[in-house]
């Protein structure tokens, strides 16, 4: 069966430098698990290819039922320095919850 | 001891609602008002205003803000926190005490909180082992040194608590941490020891909270946003502390938006790395430690939170001219609107290139399509419009200037129905970059000065 992350999940994207932080928080348990499970730094860095040109990184919060991803090198160099519209990166969470999952 | 208190967010950033910090005073009980102004490179640009106008350097919307309130805080009793001085502190207290005067206001007490501008000192703090390599790219600081703009340390809760303990009730900063405007009354009032790391880091984490205003509170929801009533009056996130540690976040009754496990949730996951790691100058806070629980419609109790020892490091965010950059767009219609709009930038790009100009980077975007989410976009067909965004970045003025230049010209010389540039010409941006850094706390100590009115 395939899932669309948006049903299970929400969450918030911001900057820090350079790099996006990406927060996915699942709405009950058996979401966590889901993205527990499927939300690797692999699949998420292919899912962001053309977006996100460095490491990602991970950190799970179970207290929340959330996921936090730190994007480095996605922010055409953050700040002021960057020409992207989206230079926050404040839309990435939406475009993490783009994601579908096959469960 | 209070048995509570309640503190209030005014402001998430230079720039906010410019209503709310009277709302918060007026439409409910509070104990404390709290405004952030400054974010990464906030310093710089007020360093800047202060190099033309030695009177200027601070958020300027704080001193309508401080005419509103200066009636209610003798009245009620309120203490006001800000880091609103930015870049030059106490420049912001005497226009407030201009206000006060002609209100015919007296007897209350200002703090002043400065030492948190290193930029004269440099070459003397460095000396003495300061470091100040940027602390993401490993970069070395002589690389920029030359260009700095400002260079400010992030100063915590300390110098707060000693102004609160001298009786201000004003307190005007420079670059504090947004988290510590929150906390800072929680360690006054409480008594909280300053190795209570536990009690420290739920001080943290509610003003992790509170920082960002009604991001807290159901702005910027993406949860489900349509079921956030009347966003137009919303109540901005108020933290209810408690001598134990335990923190209700709410809102004034009357106001809109809301207060749920969910809108709390999604302000912690902003902008945080490693959450077992989140530095602040007085404690390390573990955001994997915090549970939330919904006691009723717009009350979230957040408690169980674990804290570790203070780092011996100061954060110091400095900032340099790196280049320019301008942007410029161009709106293209139906039929065949993107098409038309990559055309245009074809044709730009090849005559950028025959004027021999050169930029770091050119970077054209269209908005409708996939400006935010690249590659992921969805592939429609038929669009009926498209912004065409391209900027570019040079350390060259004029190539900058020139490029600017170019873009209005494609109206005649383009691809036809094509409309937005009433804007004029863009103009070139000095680009101000963001270079973060550690420094021993040993090294800078913050001054507390009292103003009495």
């Amino acid at each position: 069966m395939k899932i669309k992350l948006i049903d299970i999940a929400h969450g918030r994207s911001g900057d820090k430098g350079d790099a996006a932080n990406v927060g996915i928080i699942a709405y009950d348990d058996k979401g966590y698990e889901i993205i527990k499970q499927h939300l690797t730094v692999e699949r998420v860095k292919k899912h962001f290819e053309g977006i996100c040109f460095g490491k990602v990184e991970r950190f799970e919060m179970p207290n929340i039922r959330a996921l936090n991803f730190l994007l480095l090198n996605t922010l055409g160099g953050g700040g002021t320095v960057s020409l992207k519209h989206d230079a926050q990166g404040k839309t990435l969470a939406a475009a993490l919850l783009r994601m579908e999952i096959e469960i | 001891m209070k048995d509570k208190i309640r503190i209030a967010s005014g402001s998430g950033f230079w720039g906010d609602l410019q209503s709310i910090p009277l709302q918060q005073v007026t439409k409910g009980q509070i104990d404390y008002l709290m405004m952030d102004f400054l974010a990464e490179v906030t310093m710089s640009i007020m360093q800047k205003q202060k190099k033309r106008n030695p009177a200027a350097g601070y958020a300027k919307d704080l001193i309508q803000i401080m005419k509103d309130l200066l009636p209610y805080i003798a009245e009620k009793n309120i203490k006001v926190i800000t880091n609103g001085g930015g870049a030059n502190p106490m420049g912001c207290v005497e226009e407030i005490v201009k206000c006060a005067h002609k209100q015919g206001i007296k007897g209350l007490k200002i703090g002043v909180v400065t030492g948190d501008d290193i930029l004269d000192s440099l070459d003397d703090l460095l000396k003495h082992g300061a470091g100040l390599d940027n602390m993401e790219s490993g970069q070395h600081i002589k690389d920029v040194k030359e260009r700095l703009i400002s260079a400010n340390v992030y100063f915590g809760a300390r110098p707060i608590v000693e102004a609160l303990k001298k009786g201000a009730q004003i307190i005007i900063t420079g670059r504090t941490t947004d988290t510590s405007l929150t906390y800072a009354p929680m360690i006054h009032e409480f008594k909280w020891a300053w190795d209570d790391w536990d009690k420290l880091a739920a001080g943290v984490i509610a003003g992790h909270i509170l920082e960002c205003g009604g991001q807290a509170s159901g702005g910027n929801f993406l949860s489900d946003w349509k079921s956030v009533p009347d966003l137009a009056h919303i109540g901005f996130p108020i933290a209810e502390a408690y001598p134990n540690g335990e923190i209700v976040i709410t809102k004034h009754e009357n106001t809109g938006g809301m207060v749920s496990v969910d809108t709390v949730s999604e302000q912690l996951m902003y902008e945080i790395g490693d959450p077992t790691n989140y530095i602040t100058p007085e404690c390390v806070a573990d955001f994997t430690s915090i549970k939330l629980e919904q006691l009723e419609k717009d009350r979230v109790r957040v408690y169980g939170i674990k804290g570790k020892p203070a780092t011996d490091l100061f954060k110091v965010s400095m900032a340099y001219n790196d280049g320019y950059t301008a942007i410029g767009s161009l709106t293209y219609s139906w039929p065949d609107a993107l098409e038309k709009a990559k055309k245009a930038d074809e044709i730009l790009r090849t005559r950028l290139s025959d004027l021999g100009l050169k930029f770091d980077e050119i970077r054209t975007e269209f908005l409708g399509v996939n400006a935010c989410h690249g590659p992921l976009a969805l592939k429609q067909d038929e669009i009926n419009e498209v912004v065409l965004r391209i900027g570019v970045r040079s350390n060259h003025h004029h190539d900058v200037e020139a490029f600017a230049k170019e873009i209005a010209p494609l109206i005649l010389t383009g691809p036809p129905s094509v409309t937005g540039f009433a804007g004029g010409r863009p103009k070139p941006n000095e680009v101000i970059a963001y270079w973060p850094a550690l420094m021993p706390k040993k090294l800078v100590k913050p001054e507390v000065q009292i103003v009495e009115l």
